[in-house]
């Protein structure tokens, strides 16, 4: 018994729309890293799915979810780097410390 | 597969040439062939711009399809090489400070790789390499953002920017794969027969739309924009404003008309509401802004709107229309972040706000009165360029009988003129004490500024520059 498409498509948009919540809500750094993460991950079981029950005979879906795991990769490792730059300047990787701006 | 294909991708190839020979310089040289690692570089950058030009005669399609290039995305990429050279002729004295130095190779490195990601999203025909593209021309742009290790600003700008662009990705590639899923492609070509305009569909349009929004700044996704313009090392915030939002909103304007061919009626719908909300919110908040980068950075958002005018008509004549918008607003806009650059060495705390303009006229005329041919280029008075790319920009969303938005678009000009002119009155008018004292640009910044001043004077004025791209449209 295979399992129907639906339902992972309904587990990757939970998981996506998981992460959009947590970006909004979150007030740590790494929590919002986490949450785009969560939300490219969504992105990539779309993209296995689709490929998978829908049009198997080209293997696009599974070459984007390749391409997207590699780049989600490498945008964390850019992003950490840049947190920990903010953790050296203000001590502290809390949303409220990042307000200096504006004024 | 056909290796050789590589080699027919003459401007990317070349790029990554000039590169290669960046980074192996910032590797091996030392001492006295350090001091002309600049000027190299920046003949290195003049040159391509030669070579992109060159090989824009003939038509290359690539790798199945996957690649494509044409006179036009010669022509538009040969002007992205332009309006970097002249970022990097303007760094010269930023990369001479201090923190920099030891980094100035990083610079350049990171500077080039996000041109090669923007010209791959140029010529990409396929969303997997058009994603790639995006990707490599925004990791590296963040990179740059946070580049003043020891500044906390430059570190907030810097996570600000790179969250929300990872948060956008995000949201275009879902986008995506519901296009994916219901088309069962992803090459240009192909989708556009797929597409139907069912409910599945518009809601991957617009998740995809809104992704573009984000790297373009339109107005329901511009709320990065200034924190980060603000934030960033102000050579990066000129790149930021003129070359990485000319590249995407060239790519929207392709794929909208390539792929949403079908769907037209739905985006036009969508950057309709879009246009108007950036111009006019743009413009009421560039009104009370009193830091300059800030105050560029809603004058950009702004500008974005005047440019989706041009895409909403999605004709020939629209796309010509853009590009000589795009150029006429490089011109502009890297004149008056040059000067906003070399004015801020010489203020407390190196943020230049409206009030150290006041009087700038008796210190510095030549400065002065570059920086009010600029602005009013922005601002679409007439003897100059910005007049003559307003004007076609509204020529073409009014062919393509988008009368209201014209019309709004043209009350939005007089608002935007009267912000453009009140730091023209600062610097000729108001009075000041001491205004900030004579400042000396150096060689690079001054031939970048010369350029900036022959473009901002002489391309609306010559026709042929606009007939010129008006032969390559499509």
């Amino acid at each position: 018994m295979t399992i129907p498409a639906q339902f992972y498509l309904i587990l990757a948009a939970v998981l996506f729309f998981i992460g959009v919540f947590g970006f909004f809500t979150r007030r740590n750094l790494i929590s919002l890293l986490i949450s785009t993460e969560l939300m490219l991950n969504a992105v990539d079981i779309n993209f296995a799915v689709f490929n998978a029950y829908s049009h198997p005979e080209h293997l696009e879906g599974f070459f984007f979810t390749m391409f997207g795991i590699g780049i989600a990769a490498a945008e964390t490792a850019v992003a950490i780097a840049i947190i920990i730059n903010v953790f050296r300047n203000a001590k502290s990787i809390h949303i409220k410390n990042l307000l200096d701006l504006k004024h | 597969m056909n290796y050789f294909e590589f080699f027919s991708m003459i401007p990317e190839i070349s790029l990554l040439a000039v590169f290669v020979v960046i980074f192996i310089f910032d590797l091996v040289a030392t001492g006295r062939y350090r001091r002309i690692f600049h000027a190299l570089v920046c003949l290195l950058m003049l040159g391509h711009i030669y070579v992109c030009i060159e090989s824009g005669d003939k038509e290359v399609t690539l790798f199945g399809g996957m690649y494509y290039s044409n006179s036009m995305i010669a022509f538009v990429k040969a002007m992205l090489v332009f309006g970097s050279s002249l970022v990097v002729l303007q760094a010269h004295r930023w990369l001479r400070s201090t923190h920099a130095l030891a980094k100035q190779g990083e610079f350049y490195v990171l500077l080039l790789s996000t041109l090669i990601g923007m010209f791959f999203m140029l010529s990409a025909r396929h969303f997997l390499l058009f994603f790639i593209g995006m990707e490599l021309a925004s990791l590296p742009l963040a990179c740059l953002v946070a580049f003043d290790k020891y500044r906390h600003h430059s570190a907030e700008a810097g996570i600000k920017y790179v969250l929300t662009s990872m948060f956008a990705s995000a949201i275009m590639l879902y986008g995506i794969s519901f296009l994916y899923g219901t088309i069962g492609t992803l090459y240009f070509e192909d989708m556009a027969q797929g597409l139907s305009g069912t409910t599945m569909q518009i809601f991957a349009l617009v998740m995809f739309f809104a992704g573009l929004g984000f790297k373009i700044s339109l107005v329901p996704f511009h709320l990065w924009t200034a924190d980060s313009y603000q934030g960033a090392p102000t050579v990066v915030t000129a790149y930021l404003s003129v070359i990485s939002k000319g590249a995407a909103v060239f790519t929207l304007f392709v794929i909208l008309t390539k792929v949403f061919a079908p769907m037209t009626a739905q985006w036009q719908m969508m950057i309709y509401a879009v246009t108007v909300a950036s111009i006019t919110i743009a413009n009421l908040f560039a009104i009370k802004q009193n830091n300059m980068k800030r105050f560029m950075a809603f004058s950009s958002i702004s500008q974005a709107g005047y440019i989706m005018l041009a895409v909403i008509s999605g004709t020939a004549q629209g796309m010509s229309a853009m590009v000589f918008y795009i150029l006429v607003y490089i011109m502009a806009n890297m004149a008056v972040f040059g000067i906003i650059e070399t004015l801020q060495h010489n203020v407390e705390g190196g943020e230049l706000t409206r009030e150290h303009c006041n009087g700038l006229y008796k210190t510095n005329p030549q400065l002065t009165l570059l920086m009010t041919l600029a602005l009013f280029s922005l601002g679409g008075i007439p003897p100059f360029a910005g007049f003559f790319s307003k004007f076609f920009v509204f020529m073409s969303a009014f062919d393509a009988g988008f009368l209201v938005l014209v019309f709004i678009a043209l009350i939005n000009t007089v608002i935007s003129l009267y912000y453009y002119l009140l730091i023209v009155k600062a610097m000729y008018i108001t009075p000041n004490d001491n205004p900030i004292a004579k400042v000396k640009c150096d060689m690079y910044t001054r031939i970048s500024l010369c350029a900036c001043l022959l473009g901002i004077v002489l391309l609306g004025i010559c026709s042929f520059v606009y007939i010129g791209i008006d032969n390559f449209a499509f």
